[in-house]
């Protein structure tokens, strides 16, 4: 078992326990890492894991100053200073962190101030990113993404925003009055991470089976399966074999 | 659930619920079936599919009828949910490939470059010119085809069958084509991180080209059968129609908005792989309705050809693949004289001459590459409208989360706005207009 010097943080019976201090352990018995062969660096070390935690500086460079320049405008500075709580700027795409309290507010400047235009919501989509190392997944720290993908087609313009809440309160407000497009997405998120969207029409499971237990995509959903007895060989069941882990 | 039958009427047997009496009707007369008992009611609950011709696989529709005006519409998908966005987590990134060209099965072609793409902007890489060039091509081979087989099931569904036999006869000779240059009809796994499986055949080029000299007047043919046609113009015109405001409210894109007026075609609007050197032009109606986007459609075939012989005359010798080894997939295929295969010159020398090169082969097949850590959104113009990957990396060998905006899963919304208060039978034409593929719908 884990001694004081182990910084790896897990063992591979754990299986969905999240690697603590960004570490993982390579060779036989590796978890979470597609090496099949076990050379692949003994030890990794992740520094920032899946989710940058930083925030970009102004100037964030192309339309995103103009984007949020006018969001400001548009919502307040004390507003915007509560809603957003960072802004990432990568690969050149913009991503506004911002609180699910004001998440309604931004949306609605964002579709009808003049300035911004995003009258298309192209995608919500959901992220669980429990495990992915770094301290992201820190306890406490929530995991659960949903994520807005919003065009404007006047300005030709494309943002990203990122509502992040834990698993015990995964409340987050519905789009689905300012955007109709909304609901379907809202439902599949719903349907495959557990995200409940307050103020959605008819929350209901949409790909699964209405009678469907848990949500599939999370990260610490089981794979299940049995172990087969085959030849005097066992094959293990899924979420125990390398490949799925 | 227990059904009972009455002796009387072996067609069909009813079953008390909560919401009343409900009957599983297998033939006969409505007259017979209800008897006198359910004329002073008007409202009628029926259920269409998962499994009827009609709705294009195995969509789902429960309409609330009065007479034969549809007062609602109700869309229940997820009939053929396949996980695939889930798979892709287990799989590395080159066989993400493999999983996401299986979604929208008629777009094939699009799905694989959509994530390629993503996958090669969060790698920081770009394709080789040529194999951007191939992939123009092929893509657009595909628009071609996959609009074939919305005309040819448009035609069905109206019952003009013979619009239905002259479309999968003219995809024929688009899947020949994408047979010899990816080896496969459908789910190609052509297009591959960092470029392509292949190179294109020799002799296909010169296919093409024959293909496109005959296509022209083909399409001249369906414009013969179909589109002066009175009863095809009877049943699409003013059925399912929906305007510009309601498209962007409900996030349809592709020809359905376009049919309503908004050129918004993202090779034109966001380029990628170049578009914006092609020379074509974005078809646009202002019927709002499957007269329209029938229009729409048969203009935009013809657009694909055009950037389909620019594409041709365009290409240069060069590789299709990125040079970075460390991404570059180790092996090329050759054919061989027992079929396609790994080529015999790379075998031999990574099992008779180079221990290093055997292990590079094995450790990029096996494990595959890294991606740094980080998400973009990469939308591209598919057939039926933005099909967008968003794709998280958590800088390991395999997709931390794919997700996929396709459009089908986002059009099918605009159901119930396009045919409640018109009749049922316009219900099928309005879907038939909206092209959905339930592959990529339920994913």
């Amino acid at each position: 078992m884990t001694g004081p010097g182990d910084r790896s943080g897990t063992d591979a019976g754990q299986g969905a326990a999240a690697p603590s201090g960004g570490f993982r352990k390579g060779a036989f018995g590796v978890s979470g890492s597609g090496d099949t062969s076990g050379f692949g660096g003994l030890v990794r070390v992740e520094p920032g894991g899946a989710v940058a935690l930083h925030s970009t500086d102004r100037p964030y460079g192309g339309y995103f100053d103009e984007v949020t320049d006018a969001l400001i405008e548009a919502v307040g500075q004390a507003t915007y200073d509560a809603a957003v709580q960072r802004v990432l700027v990568d690969r050149g795409e913009i991503t506004y962190f911002v609180a699910r309290e004001h998440l309604s507010t931004v949306v609605q400047a964002l579709r009808d101030d003049e300035a911004l235009r995003f009258e298309l919501c192209s995608s919500v989509s959901g992220v669980d990113y429990e495990g992915s190392g770094g301290p992201a997944t820190t306890p406490g720290r929530p995991r659960l993404h949903v994520v807005y993908h919003l065009t404007s087609m006047t300005y030709r313009r494309r943002i990203r925003l990122e509502v992040a809440v834990t698993v015990e309160d995964p409340h987050v407000p519905s789009v689905t009055s300012v955007y109709p497009t909304a609901d379907w997405h809202e439902r599949e998120t719903w349907d495959m991470f557990g995200v409940v969207f307050d103020g959605h029409p008819a929350l209901t499971r949409i790909l699964m089976p209405d009678d469907w237990d848990g949500h599939p995509q999370r990260k610490d959903y089981p794979l299940g399966g049995v172990p087969v007895e085959y030849h005097d060989a066992t094959i293990p069941p899924p979420d125990t074999r390398r490949s799925y882990r | 659930m227990s059904t009972t039958y009455d002796p009387a009427d072996p067609y069909a047997g009813s079953r008390e619920t909560t919401e009343g009496r409900v009957y599983t009707v297998t033939g006969g007369d409505w007259d017979q079936t209800l008897g006198t008992e359910a004329y002073g009611e008007e409202r009628l609950v029926v259920n269409m599919g998962p499994q009827h011709p009609s709705t294009h696989g195995v969509l789902r529709l429960v309409l609330d009828l009065e007479g034969e005006t549809v007062t609602k519409a109700r869309v229940v998908i997820g009939y053929l949910h396949t996980g695939i966005e889930k798979n892709t987590e287990y799989r590395t990134w080159t066989q993400g490939t493999t999983f996401v060209t299986r979604m929208d099965y008629l777009a094939p072609l699009y799905n694989e470059a959509g994530y390629c793409l993503a996958v090669e902007k969060l790698l920081g890489v770009q394709a080789p010119p040529r194999a951007q060039t191939i992939r123009v091509l092929v893509m657009e081979l595909n628009r071609i085809a996959s609009h074939l087989v919305a005309l040819a099931t448009f035609g069905m569904e109206m019952g003009a069958l013979t619009g239905m036999t002259n479309g999968f006869r003219e995809r024929e000779l688009v899947l020949d084509l994408l047979e010899e240059i990816t080896g496969l009809r459908m789910n190609h796994a052509y297009i591959r991180p960092g470029g392509l499986a292949q190179d294109l055949p020799p002799g296909a080029v010169e296919h093409i080209r024959e293909f496109l000299e005959a296509m022209p007047a083909r399409v001249a043919d369906f414009h013969k059968l179909l589109t002066g046609q009175p009863i095809w113009q009877a049943r699409l015109k003013d059925a399912g129609y929906l305007d510009v405001t309601g498209c962007v409210a409900l996030g349809i894109t592709g020809p359905v908005l376009r049919a309503a007026g908004l050129p918004w075609d993202l090779r034109k609007v966001e380029p990628y792989l170049g578009y914006e050197t092609y020379d074509f032009e974005v078809p646009t109606a202002d019927t709002c309705d499957a007269w329209g986007r029938y229009l729409v459609r048969m203009a935009e075939v013809n657009e694909s050809l055009k950037i389909i012989e620019q594409a041709l005359d365009r290409l240069e010798p060069g590789p299709v693949m990125v040079e970075d080894k460390k991404i570059a997939w180790p092996a090329q295929l050759s054919l061989g004289p027992d079929g396609m295969g790994n080529s015999l010159e790379h075998v031999k020398h990574i099992m008779g001459q180079s221990m290093e090169a055997l292990i590079h082969h094995f450790k990029l097949v096996t494990e595959g590459f890294r991606v740094p850590a980080g998400q973009v959104y990469v939308p591209i113009e598919s057939p039926r409208g933005e099909l967008g990957y968003h794709v998280v990396s958590d800088g390991g060998t395999r997709p931390w989360r794919v997700h996929v905006r396709d459009p089908s899963f986002v059009n099918l919304q605009a159901t119930a706005a396009m045919s409640e208060g018109g009749m049922i039978a316009d219900v099928i034409a309005a879907i038939a207009s909206l092209d959905p593929v339930m592959g990529g719908c339920d994913r």
